[in-house]
């Protein structure tokens, strides 16, 4: 791998210890994954502020220690906190304190302050083409596909190094030729009237996120009105179920004008037309139990945006919830809530906002084990093992539906 | 080597991160988020919708295609290795960021070294209960 004179001076530490740890960190990876050359980045997007153990806060303190200093806008993640709200969460004082400390740390780099796991519903929309390094699986899905930027699977500390140093390894994502689809999906057996609920897209990112092997596909067949908020569910639940980090929907994804386009011209290397036998069972393997108790409705991952609030709030139509229904969000919605003036909405409601953080990265619910619904792909994916959680799929409807009667409700009318 | 009728010899593989380790292989039969799916303190596999749930990554080599799921994948590698609960060494089928990158920052942070080798698909199958990997890469079956 050939560094340039720039690359060479941090890596021998004339820009600072940190720069000169991310940049030996860089350089190592980039001859890993048989990098030629390292090239530039316009933004990152940092998961490490989310805190796992003491190890994490060792390293971000060591790279402030070492001078360091972001060289592109960063945004960051979801911390383990509620730094409006600390007393919602349940983290015992030591694990509290070096989650601050953490979340600190990066503040102190240079991050922005965004706490949020839906940095493009936040105002950070990298355009097309733009080289990025950005972690946090979701995020990750939803930039290279909807927005067309380049980004690898950055893993947490690869994301700080690359935004310290403003470069990454030339390969995998940022090549144009590692972005075309070589795995293309007909969803023509699937119903239009299936295709506007908005649980078809977690369950069929989640079927995607297990049908692909570090594939790139498209999907052929999808609305062309398909909105943000369904892609996003579709790329957080394919990036939880599977190791996905790019899709293409033919007619609605920017490097998808048509799926000849996404293919490059070249005939697929694997076509599945999918079956509704196969999404409903996908559906139903979404959720470990079927019973009717319910203890608690969690919404909101990725973050919850303002578009999905509406829709609750007209969902739940002035009825109040009779079990804790959570939704996880971004401080950016929040000041978009009161501007509109909904906060007292969804006060009368029984809504519990978190803010800064969600469910299943830092202890919050009140009870050690329960049973949680949830519309969200990947809280259905995680709540098991990180919330002790058993967990029922369902619609933004059944949910809210759900959290009113203190009960599972489900209308699956959509689905048959 | 002797697997399914398939004679292997001693295996060559690609090194991405240098080391040598000895022990019991750990082949996943799916791949797994270790964010999620593997305890940062005890290493078991709490993922309840994986095949080995139960099961200790702590003192094994860990066999796996690639990493799914969750970029906090590396967080949960260095706090492994930062409890001496790490596996003994990788072995993956893609180079993956991911699982590299926790490795790599162990390394540089003074957690320990572990070796991370790259195989081709076709081959995983064969991989022996046992095995020693050396500095070149080499990978040798173990009784």
């Amino acid at each position: 791998m050939r560094l340039t004179f720039e690359d060479q001076e941090m890596l021998e530490g004339k820009c600072g210890e940190a720069v000169a740890l991310a940049m030996r960190i860089i350089s190592d990876m980039g001859r890993i994954q048989g990098a030629k050359k390292l090239i530039s980045i316009s933004s990152a997007h940092i998961d490490g502020c989310l805190f796992h153990g003491e190890s994490g806060v060792e390293f971000a303190e060591r790279l402030v220690a070492g001078k360091g200093r972001v060289a592109v806008p960063s945004s960051l993640n979801v911390g383990a906190l509620d730094l409006q709200h600390p007393d919602k969460i349940r983290l015992p004082d030591r694990e509290r304190d070096l989650a601050k400390r953490l979340m600190n740390a990066y503040v102190a780099l240079g991050c922005i302050p965004t706490w949020t796991c839906a940095p493009y519903q936040a105002g950070y929309r990298p355009k097309k083409g733009e080289d990025i390094a950005w972690a946090e699986s979701n995020a990750i899905v939803f930039a290279n596909s909807v927005l067309g930027a380049r980004t690898n699977r950055y893993g947490d500390f690869m994301d700080i190094c690359c935004a310290l140093t403003g470069r990454v390894p030339y390969v995998g994502l940022h090549k144009p030729k590692n972005r075309y689809a070589t795995l293309c999906i007909d969803t023509s057996q699937i119903s239009g009237q299936l295709k506007r609920e908005d649980s078809f897209y977690a369950v069929f990112g989640s079927w995607l996120g297990r049908i692909t092997n570090g594939e790139v596909a498209v999907i052929k067949g999808f609305p062309t009105d398909v909105n943000d908020d369904q892609l996003k569910s579709l790329g957080a639940s394919a990036a939880s179920s599977g190791g996905v980090a790019m899709f293409h929907v033919a007619g609605v994804t920017p490097e998808a004008p048509n799926a000849e386009v996404a293919l490059n011209y070249l005939p697929s290397r694997r076509e599945i037309s999918l079956s509704l036998d196969e999404l409903i069972h996908e559906r139903d393997r979404m959720s470990t139990v079927a019973t009717k108790q319910l203890d608690v409705v969690a919404l909101g991952s990725p973050h919850f945006s303002l578009n999905e609030f509406s829709e609750l709030l007209r969902l739940l139509d002035g009825r109040r919830c009779s079990i804790p229904l959570i939704v996880c969000t971004g401080r950016h919605v929040i000041s978009q809530l009161e501007v509109l003036d909904w906060l007292p909405l969804i006060e009368k409601a029984g809504i519990e906002l978190i803010i800064d953080t969600c469910v299943v990265v830092t202890p919050i619910l009140k009870q050690s084990s329960g049973v949680l619904m949830t519309n969200s792909g990947k809280f259905a994916h995680y709540s098991p093992s990180l919330t002790r959680h058993e967990v029922v799929f369902g619609s933004l409807a059944d949910c809210a539906n759900s959290a009113v009667a203190g009960k599972v409700v489900r209308d699956e009318t959509g689905w048959y | 080597m002797r697997r399914g009728g398939t004679e292997m010899g001693v295996l060559n593989t690609r090194v991405l991160i240098e080391g040598t380790a000895q022990g019991p292989v750990l082949k996943l039969s799916e791949d797994i988020s270790l964010w999620g799916g593997v305890d940062p303190l005890s290493s078991m596999i709490i993922d309840t919708r994986h095949p080995q749930h139960g099961r200790r990554i702590s003192g094994k080599i860990l066999a796996m295609h690639r990493s799914i799921g969750s970029s906090s994948g590396s967080s949960i590698l260095l706090e492994l290795m930062k409890h001496q609960r790490g596996p003994l060494g990788i072995i993956l089928i893609e180079a993956d960021f991911i699982i590299t990158l926790g490795v790599l920052v162990a390394r540089e942070m003074g957690l320990g070294e572990i070796p991370v080798v790259q195989i081709e698909e076709s081959v995983y199958p064969l991989l022996p209960d046992a095995a020693g990997i050396g500095l070149d890469g080499t990978l040798t079956e173990l009784p």
